[in-house]
């Protein structure tokens, strides 16, 4: 029996959030920053990646390989690797997110650079295009649907990941987690967390379904 | 690098490694979670997945767990069941990291049981087999690829997420980490995430092993292959 159980300790419980809200504001604010930055950051560095690993076979390999060994890398793990070097900062949560939205974002950047039609390019090259208005009028559009897809995922995961981003005391929503479980297992508090990044996660990922929408018009005439 | 001479010097020690709850303890700990986590999650994914491919039923409800899943953060689902009459400790770590594995084997065993040759399925019943028989003499060969891959990927999601354990008071070898946080030793620190790391990369490749010893026919090892894969709109993958 835990001392937890004596006392009345609910599940869910309205008037935790109504009188935390700033506290819970400022950690959903967190979060939502570290989110953003993570995968802004990861795609950055993810599109010249693919496009490296599309150009020359022998740098596919070695660049998928080394991405895989990074998702390998337990997230407890991979905050205690680079809190040595940059301390108990929102950076070292960034750099870990970022590490990690990078094996999605170039896996699937890569597909969708791969799953251009070759006549489609060699159409555009004959049209005179060069290597820049082939890449934003032709090859963007045509593989926006994967880089899309890439990116959703990478969002979702990283919101899920912020939260182990406590262990460096920066973890958005984490924070009324673990917070939660240290005051004497305070479950409303935990809920509201958890609940929380699972709200969170699949309002981002609304969000970037509608702005694949909005970009690719083109898609809903062809079903339509 | 400092901090790397420390981490050097503690992994050097053996008392760290054999005093109680020294790295030998947790690792045990740490072992004994996953496997049981990873036992439980094969014994109620497989069969259910292989029965929602075979009828090919549920393709949606798949697709939707795992998608949901990765949203929902391991910490909470850790931290919920601490907190629960369940208690804190190596039972409610357990449930947790089990649920957590089940999505990839059972989207991966209903993945491969699905994808299975139609014209191979009537031909086996053409030949007489009981469903019973084409269930597991002709698709499960079939299936094992891709159901190994989910097992594969649940175990190293698994013994990744057993560290996190460590951040609501579980064992395992991340109470090396946590520990040295709080006791502000880098050392520590570094080397308990080279620990877990090298387990995380150790069962990827035993895993890997494994899947190709019971991978019937031309097979080929399966060491860096692409641990995402597009089901419809969903994709299955791990979270570190």
């Amino acid at each position: 029996m835990l001392a937890a159980d004596a006392a009345p300790n609910p599940w869910f419980d309205p008037s935790y959030v109504t009188s935390n809200w700033s506290t819970i504001l400022a950690h959903l604010g967190e979060h939502v920053r570290l989110t953003v930055a993570a995968v802004l950051l990861g795609a950055s560095i993810a599109l010249p990646l693919a496009l490296l690993a599309r150009r020359s076979r022998w740098l596919a390999g070695p660049v998928l390989g080394l991405s895989t060994l990074i998702y390998t890398i337990p997230s407890l793990a991979m905050f205690a690797f680079v809190a040595p070097i940059t301390g108990l900062s929102a950076t070292t949560v960034l750099i870990g997110l970022v590490l990690y939205s990078l094996v999605v974002l170039v896996r699937n950047f890569l597909a969708g650079l791969q799953s251009v039609p070759a006549d489609v390019q060699e159409a555009a090259r004959g049209m005179g295009y060069g290597p820049v208005r082939m890449f934003w009028q032709v090859e963007l559009p045509l593989a926006l649907p994967s880089f899309m897809a890439g990116i959703r995922v990478a969002t979702v995961s990283t919101v899920a990941l912020v939260t182990v981003g406590v262990i460096v005391g920066h973890g958005g929503l984490g924070q009324l987690i673990t917070g939660g479980f240290n005051a004497n297992f305070y479950r409303a508090q935990i809920v509201t967390g958890a609940v929380g990044c699972v709200l969170l996660a699949l309002v981002a990922d609304l969000l970037l379904a509608g702005a694949e929408r909005a970009l690719t018009p083109w898609t809903r005439r062809a079903r339509a | 690098m400092n901090q790397l001479e420390a981490a050097l010097r503690y992994l050097n020690d053996p008392l760290n490694w054999t005093r109680t709850n020294g790295i030998v303890d947790l690792l045990l700990q740490h072992l004994q979670i996953s496997v049981i986590a990873v036992a439980v999650a094969v014994a109620v994914g497989v069969p259910v997945g292989a029965l929602l491919g075979h009828t090919g039923r549920g393709g949606a409800f798949t697709v939707a767990l795992s998608n949901v899943s990765r949203a929902v953060p391991t910490l909470a689902l850790l931290t919920v069941f601490a907190v629960t009459p369940i208690g804190f400790g190596p039972t409610a770590t357990t449930i947790a990291l089990a649920l957590f594995a089940l999505p990839p084997v059972l989207t991966n065993t209903y993945v491969g049981f699905r994808g299975v040759d139609r014209d191979v399925v009537e031909a086996s019943r053409a030949m007489g087999m009981s469903e019973r028989q084409v269930l597991l003499r002709a698709e499960l060969p079939l299936a094992v690829p891709l159901l190994m891959t989910g097992v594969r990927t649940a175990a190293v999601q698994v013994v990744a997420t057993a560290t996190l354990a460590a951040l609501v008071a579980g064992g395992g070898l991340g109470r090396i980490i946590t520990l040295g946080f709080r006791q502000q030793d880098y050392g520590a620190v570094l080397a308990g995430a080279l620990l877990v790391a090298l387990l995380a990369v150790a069962t990827e490749l035993l895993l890997a092993l494994v899947s190709w010893a019971v991978t019937p026919g031309p097979r080929r090892l399966a060491f860096g292959r692409v641990r995402t894969r597009q089901v419809g709109a969903g994709t299955v993958a791990a979270t570190p």
